[in-house]
């Protein structure tokens, strides 16, 4: 069952290791969109964004835009901090 | 050609005479006479003192084309580079080589002169700040690739003759009417005067800049009136704020202390601690904690050392008041305890950056280095360091003496957190060779410990240490599974994108830095 993300949500800290996730809905087929700011993009860019692109599929939401600004945060920081803004988008 | 640090050198350097590739730390003797000095004579009760630099700047007859050096002993204080530089463009003199010990983020306004062609080349220690970022994405804006040199390195340039100063604008703290400056006192005190010393001993011309001129003769000084053409006394050489620091402390981050207590344990463990030991420490939080740990353990053993270089700081400061060593010498006074120390205490020597570091002279004092712990910016697996450009291939760092002491000390010691942020700071290849591999001991993060493998006597005396050793390539490994692989960096391989040659201290080419694509 494909989840459709209610209204736009934060999560996340501007601290160093952090990010802020800023998820919206978007139309149907619009598939997931992200726009990726960080420090370390020319040495994780795409890895980020494939992390970012697993995860909300894999919370069951295939319509969203996702902006990130990254300040040099792990793996599961990342992750924790988009299943948090998607879940508050759905409240 | 390939180096002795496998970095591809262009055969010709557009702009650089210099094609003497690395082969090793000291893989060259010099058998040739250095530089001479440029006689003058001086004659009697003539006056230095000029009003304006805008006079001196005629007097010494400075024109196109020509070569004008600055000391940093000001660091991100300075004011004198930006008087000078206005009075150079105002007069339309173009196309200057600016030869500075090192350059700092107060100097970002270099920009609008290397813009206007008032400046068309640098030879520093470091680039920093938005000239840094500049010239790295704009190689083309100066007429040949910036020259980086160490500190030792650069003395001994200039000493050699590779580096001729035809103007030497010297900022001085206070002087005497003849001439005679210190560093030691005056409102922008800064301590030793170590860099200024050799521009003032070699250059066609030398003019100070004070902004304390005092009619009593002032000694001890640091730059002899012999050396000196003209005086222009200033109101402000420097911003106070800029210049020295307050007491620099020791840092609180679990990291960086569990770091300096690794260093300060491998050099009990090794036995470089013993009475009458030697040692330098760089300006990093984690080198600069390590006194903290090395203090601790020379009270409790009982050792008294010798003597420290520096860079000093007042910490080192304290442990020689203390009596913890016999002496300091220093060519860099960093912050206020250790500039008062400088004034006061006689086992703080003052010393020129040639006595420091130079490779080129009889005996400098780095060759008598039982240790030194330094910091990086990045590492790599065959132990090369970086201190020159960043992650993103950006230069925001300089040489220093990182090279020098890593030549002269016993052991040295590399203190790098083993993640920033989350970068990786164990490389395949470093992004810029600034130290070789060669010269560099030991690696210590806050996860493990790396001994250089052509170390087995260390090796050996580390055996049983508890000390959590690993191999360099296992320590990476580590902080990918932590942080995944890093991509490379994509830089141009267009010999036009040079944005700087890196001189090993003995005058050869250790490495070029490229413009990164991005």
């Amino acid at each position: 069952m494909i989840k459709v993300l209610k209204k736009t949500a934060q999560a996340g800290f501007e601290e160093k290791n952090d990010l802020i996730v800023e998820v919206s809905p978007l139309q149907a087929e619009s598939g997931i969109i992200i726009e990726l700011q960080s420090p370390v993009k020319n040495q994780y860019g795409s890895h980020i964004e494939t992390l970012i692109k697993d995860t909300v599929a894999a919370e069951g939401f295939s319509d969203v835009q996702v902006n990130v600004s990254d300040k040099g945060a792990w793996d599961y920081t990342i992750k924790a901090r988009i299943i948090a803004a998607l879940e508050r988008g759905m409240a | 050609m390939k180096n002795a640090v496998g970095r591809e050198i262009p055969a010709h350097i557009s702009g650089i005479s210099n094609t003497r590739l690395y082969e090793g730390t000291s893989a060259y003797t010099p058998a040739h006479t250095g530089a001479g000095k440029k006689l003058r004579a001086g004659k009697p009760h003539t006056d230095k003192i000029l009003k304006s630099i805008d006079e001196a700047i005629e007097k010494t007859g400075l024109k196109n084309g020509q070569t004008i050096s600055f000391h940093h002993h000001l660091r991100n204080g300075d004011y004198v580079m930006k008087m000078v530089m206005e009075c150079i463009a105002a007069k339309g003199i173009k196309d200057i080589t600016i030869a500075s010990s090192s350059l700092s983020p107060c100097h970002d306004f270099l920009i609008d002169y290397i813009r206007d062609g008032t400046v068309t080349a640098l030879e520093s220690s470091g680039l920093r700040g938005q000239l840094g970022k500049y010239l790295t994405k704009n190689p083309g804006a100066l007429k040949k690739p910036t020259i980086i040199r160490s500190h030792g390195g650069r003395a001994r340039a200039i000493e050699a003759g590779e580096l001729h100063i035809d103007t030497a604008f010297m900022a001085a703290p206070t002087c005497d009417r003849q001439g005679n400056a210190t560093g030691r006192i005056g409102k922008s005190a800064f301590g030793s005067m170590g860099y200024a010393m050799i521009d003032a001993a070699y250059a066609d011309k030398v003019v100070l800049i004070t902004d304390n001129l005092v009619n009593d003769p002032v000694y001890p000084y640091s730059i002899p009136q012999t050396q000196v053409d003209y005086i222009v006394p200033v109101e402000a050489i420097g911003d106070p704020e800029g210049i020295a620091s307050g007491a620099i402390r020791i840092t609180k981050s679990p990291t960086q202390l569990l770091i300096a207590e690794y260093a300060a344990e491998v050099m009990d463990e090794t036995g470089v601690l013993k009475d009458g030991f030697s040692m330098q420490m760089g300006s990093g939080g984690a080198s600069l904690a390590a006194a903290k740990f090395i203090r601790e353990k020379m009270e409790d053993q009982n050792i008294t050392g010798s003597f420290g270089i520096g860079g000093i700081t007042g910490i080192f400061a304290d442990m020689l008041k203390d009596g913890l060593f016999k002496a300091c010498y220093d060519a860099q006074t960093f912050d206020t305890t250790a500039v008062k120390s400088l004034s006061e205490n006689p086992n703080h020597i003052e010393i020129s950056a040639s006595f420091y570091a130079n490779p080129w002279n009889a005996g400098p004092i780095v060759n008598d280095l039982d240790v030194v712990i330094l910091s990086a910016t990045e590492v790599d697996l065959d132990f090369n360091v970086n201190v020159i450009t960043d992650s993103n291939g950006i230069c925001m760092g300089a040489s220093g003496g990182h090279s020098d002491t890593a030549a002269g000390a016993a052991l040295t010691i590399i203190v790098v957190p083993l993640i920033r942020g989350r970068l990786p700071m164990i490389r395949n290849h470093v992004q810029n060779v600034v130290t070789p591999g060669d010269d560099v001991d030991v690696i210590i993060t806050e996860r493990g410990l790396a001994i250089n493998p052509k170390r087995t006597d260390l090796i050996e005396k580390l055996k049983d240490s508890k000390l959590p050793i690993m191999k360099i390539e296992d320590l990476q490994q580590l902080a990918y599974a932590f942080v995944g692989k890093p991509e490379e960096i994509k830089l141009s391989d267009d010999d036009r994108d040079i944005v700087a040659v890196v001189e090993y201290r003995d005058g050869s080419i250790l490495d070029v830095i490229r413009k990164p694509l991005v």
